[in-house]
């Protein structure tokens, strides 16, 4: 064994080199540590800082531009937050004295490494996010990413992304709502693995992490501590511990799931806040117990003191440093009073989970560790979770933007009229618009009971209240073709179309969450990309009326100098109070339903599913943002279903109608007739935005399309439903026999991946 | 009328067992793994889930908690029992069913609405059924394949315990398209798909899965 390098020690030699560097800290970030400390810091400490201080904690890249949003968030927009950006996820006040707090996350790279297991505490990691403001977690949600469906690669990252993402969630007993599976070159060798949790609790069960009270108790519970994951947030391997431990153990730096031991910890922690013994919690992920109890520490109105070395541990010689860096799985850090230690064990030991007191709330200011009765690290908590370094990185947009924006989709040949019914085949079939079953049917949906909506509807929805049927929605979607051509824009439409697929569910749009995804931030190019695509959103989420609740920044998603398409996924939630009024996305639910088409079509096509399929073209501009229409489209989809007026709707997307056509038919199980006006081609392949394709039972259309017109909300009637017939028809075109169609769109993903 | 549901480490679906017997008019009674204790129940529900994370074969573990030997007693004097997923599992390690469940021949979870066929509707909890009525319940489980062998398969055919068949595409490899099987004094039923998740159309695919629940509030109270 190594001598541990204790305060004493650091500062009898002030020169001893540190591998800062491999660690990833810059020469000035290591200097400040020493202006900070007043000397160098102990090997437990450059371990705190740099895990702390790396970008996944410290957004020190993007902490200038994430202002943004809650410099642009009214107190009208704020009415509804109970906690917001800051917390370990936002929550909103939904109404009935329920807080509904939801937030993504992204775990591309370990997903990349080790797919099963980097998906599988992906979901681990965001659920604990949750728990920690006093939740029940509800549900899951993930939006994935990947390179091309027929890259072999892909066949790899695919099936081991979604058996992870599967294996955790169905075991942890945390339905999956839905999510989104998208395919492009860029993400070939980052493929991009978000998760989304949902849960709820009573108004009055907040729980928001603090450790104030001295001699309040510092409790770890949940999993023993390991040497997986060690380093994993800093963009390390684990070389230099191992030097100074004498080469014994070499773990990667992905960690390794047990959803079991969650699901456990999961129960365990909604007793202990039932008893309400908890003074304050915090989750460990990302840097462990490092940002665990420097978190708590600077949140609370003293200092802390831990023994480190009672820290149930499964590895035997871990060193100070790799404790307090490990990123095992499935742990918890609650703050309680004294005189509540004994029922707080007694509820860990029904659910035999492992809590041991590590240490205490202390006066003064001070975070202080001790080992074996040595100090091995004393600094201000603060500037370890809250103090890191900030950098206003160099913004410049791309040489070859114009030449992107200029090289538009107008001059692709497009189809003739004889080729269009082919072409809804060809579309229907292509992998980003096939059916997604091969993937969502390995996620259970129905645990727990409260699933109303899941995949392939437009929007998750679960009750919350069984008493009332009050319930929430919730839709991520984003769409980096878009957010290439115009990252402003991009998000914008990002955050219109997670809005209008809640809405079509008949839920009230309320709060937003992000998980934004990009490349370097060390790219002046990227850095344009995300300062534009964070004023985008945050501009749209003005326009929108709806704050952002909270999100995630990943940077660093490249192969290479080639970036990932712009990835900024938004989520949206929204609320209703009766779910049983919830629209379906499948027609044929009512004898006689009339086919309306709400919005407008113009000639839109940069970016578009069809010039990517049929042309391989990405250039132009992406289809205009209209937030006003689609709040308007909203309020109208919300009415309609709160008057019962809606049988089915489906939101336009990529594909245009034709796709939300093929689904409609396919999920319903009944055929439809369809008349186009106008250019055909444009018809059923445009991407313009603040569309929806709703179903009118014959009774009310009237009483429908009156309350359009009123509102000033473009409409046409495109067709009616047939349920005697097994075929989507379009006029002047002819027909397509819907088990041809289903065979297009169910195909695509079993040819791939069975 | 009471009706116990366990719940074990890593139990998940115990929240929706015990809805399900509320809806059909019984109290549902928590039952504890480590508890020795039933509290005077009428029938015992094993719900699904991954009894103690299943990181060994499925089951294998639930089999020996305190509950199960209590269940195991009760059930051997007539107590009506139903396995679900998980449950089925249990009641198969523990022999109170016969055969076994094995990972799905295309070796991938599958949750999917499935259509079943009533094959016995003599059972206590299967009565509201029409013999030969198809029910839509939700299936989910990477370890539903049924396997027994050949004199098993045939005693089970042969005395029409067979209670539940897929219909279709068989989902999950299960041999003679088994989704469910009951004792041979029909008190005791298994199977893998979830009629708890199929209790109203709002939630599930169907209300089908009702039927299970009605039917034991009747056998109870008949008895």
């Amino acid at each position: 064994m190594v001598k541990t390098d204790t305060v004493k020690n650091a500062e009898s030699t002030p020169d001893q080199d540190q591998p800062y560097k491999e660690l990833g800290l810059k020469d000035d970030e290591y200097a400040r540590i020493k202006d900070i400390l007043g000397r160098r810091p102990t090997d437990a400490e450059l371990a705190m800082y740099s895990v702390m201080w790396s970008e996944h904690c410290s957004y020190k890249s993007s902490k200038v531009h994430l202002k943004y949003f809650s410099d642009t968030t009214t107190d009208e927009m704020r009415s509804k937050m109970l906690a917001g950006i800051g917390e370990n996820a936002g929550v909103v006040d939904i109404g009935d004295g329920w807080a509904i707090t939801f937030k993504a996350e992204s775990h591309n790279h370990p997903s990349y490494v080790e797919p099963y297991q980097g998906a599988a505490t992906g979901v681990g990691g965001i659920v604990r996010d949750i728990l920690a403001m006093g939740a029940r977690p509800l549900a899951v949600m993930d939006p994935l990413r990947f390179g091309p469906a027929d890259a072999p690669d892909t066949r790899r990252v695919l099936p081991g992304i979604v058996a992870g993402v599967g294996g955790y969630g169905n075991c942890l007993g945390l339905p999956n709502i839905g999510g989104e599976v998208v395919f492009d070159a860029t993400y070939a060798g980052n493929p991009l693995v978000n998760a989304l949790c949902v849960g709820a609790m009573r108004v009055e069960d907040l729980h928001l992490a603090h450790a104030s009270g001295t001699g309040n108790k510092v409790i770890l519970f949940g999993a023993r501590t390991g040497l997986d994951g060690i380093g994993g947030v800093s963009v390390l391997a684990s070389e230099t511990f191992d030097d100074s431990a004498g080469k014994r153990k070499k773990l990667p730096s992905v960690q390794v799931g047990d959803p079991f031991t969650e699901k456990v910890l999961i129960e365990c922690c909604l007793e202990l806040f039932a008893e309400r013994i908890v003074v304050g919690i915090q989750d460990l992920g990302g840097a462990g117990l490092a940002c665990a109890t420097s978190e708590l520490a600077s949140a609370g109105d003293g200092g802390m003191h831990v023994y480190l070395d009672r820290v149930p541990l499964r590895a035997s010689g871990m060193t100070p440093a790799e404790i307090l860096s490990s990123e095992s799985q499935e742990r918890m850090c609650a703050v309680v009073r004294p005189e509540d230690l004994d029922a707080f064990m007694a509820v860990c030991a029904k659910w035999d989970v492992i809590a041991t007191e590590i240490g205490e709330v202390t006066e003064g200011d001070r975070l202080v560790i001790t080992w074996h009765d040595e100090v091995v690290l004393d600094v201000p908590p603060r500037t370890v979770a809250h103090e890191g370094p900030v950098y206003n990185r160099p913004i410049e947009r791309p040489a070859d933007q114009d030449a992107l924006q200029a090289d538009t989709p107008d001059a692709l040949a497009k189809p003739a009229d004889d080729e269009l019914l082919p072409l809804i085949k060809t579309m229907a079939a292509s992998p980003n618009l096939a059916s997604k079953r091969w993937v969502t049917q390995q996620y259970d949906r129905y645990v727990r009971g409260g699933t109303v909506l899941a995949q392939p509807a437009d929007s998750g929805m679960i009750r919350i209240d069984e008493s009332t049927n009050r319930g929430v929605a919730l839709s991520t979607d984003c769409n980096g073709r878009y957010t290439k051509l115009d990252p402003y824009a991009g998000a914008q439409l990002a955050l219109a179309e997670a809005y209008r697929n809640v809405a079509t569910t008949g839920a009230t749009p309320v709060a937003v969450t992000n998980c934004l995804n990009f490349g370097s931030p060390e790219d002046p190019a990227v850095m344009w990309q995300f300062e534009q695509a964070v004023k985008g959103l945050a501009d749209g989420c003005v326009e929108l009326g709806i704050p952002v609740t909270g999100g995630n920044v990943s940077f660093y998603n490249q192969t290479g100098s080639t970036a990932i398409l712009p990835t900024p996924v938004v989520g949206v939630l929204g609320v209703i109070d009766d779910v049983r009024r919830r629209v379906p996305t499948g027609i044929g639910a009512e004898a006689g339903e009339t086919l309306l088409l709400l919005g407008e079509t113009r000639e839109e096509f940069g970016g578009s599913e069809w010039a990517h399929v049929v042309h391989g073209h990405l250039g132009g501009l992406p289809p205009k943002v209209d937030l006003a229409r689609e709040k308007l489209l909203g309020e109208v989809l919300v009415a309609g279903s709160r008057d019962g007026m809606l049988s089915a709707a489906h939101d336009l997307s990529e594909g245009g109608l034709a796709q939300a056509l093929v689904e409609t038919c396919l999920i319903g199980e009944v055929g439809a007739r369809v008349f186009l006006e106008g250019e055909k081609f444009t018809e059923l392949f445009s991407e313009s935005t603040a569309r929806v394709l709703v179903a009118v039972p014959r009774t009310e259309e009237l009483r429908f399309t009156d309350m359009c017109t009123a509102r000033g909300l473009p409409w046409r009637k495109v067709g009616v439903v047939d349920p005697e017939s097994d075929a989507l028809e379009i006029q002047d075109l002819g027909q397509l026999p819907l088990a041809e169609l289903r065979e297009a769109w169910e195909g695509t993903l079993p040819a791939l991946f069975d | 009328m009471r009706v116990g549901v366990i719940t074990f480490p890593g139990t998940l679906d115990d929240v929706d067992a015990a809805r399900a017997v509320q809806y059909a008019g019984g109290e549902a009674v928590k039952l504890w793994h480590a508890d020795h204790d039933l509290k005077d129940v009428d029938a015992v529900i094993v719900p699904g889930g991954f009894s103690y994370g299943d990181y060994l074969r499925c089951g294998a573990i639930a089999r020996f908690a305190p509950v199960m030997q209590e269940v195991i007693d009760a059930a051997r004097k007539g107590m009506p029992v139903l396995g679900i997923c998980n449950g089925f599992q249990i009641l198969c390690e523990a022999h109170l069913l016969p055969g076994a469940l094995i990972r799905n021949h295309k070796l991938h979870f599958v949750c999917r609405d499935q259509w079943l066929k009533v094959e016995n509707n003599a059972t206590a909890w299967t009565s509201r059924y029409d013999q030969g009525a198809e029910i839509l319940v939700p299936l989910k489980s990477g370890e539903g394949g049924y396997q027994a062998d050949q004199s098993t398969l045939d005693e089970l055919e042969g005395e029409g315990r067979v209670v539940f068949r897929y219909v279709g595409e068989n989902p999950n490899g299960s041999r003679n398209d088994i989704a469910g099987i009951t004792s041979a004094n029909g008190r005791i039923v298994g199977l893998m798909p979830h009629p708890e998740h199929a209790i109203d159309a709002l939630t599930g695919p169907t209300d089908d899965g009702l039927g299970m629940f009605l039917s034991l509030v009747d056998a109870v109270v008949t008895a």
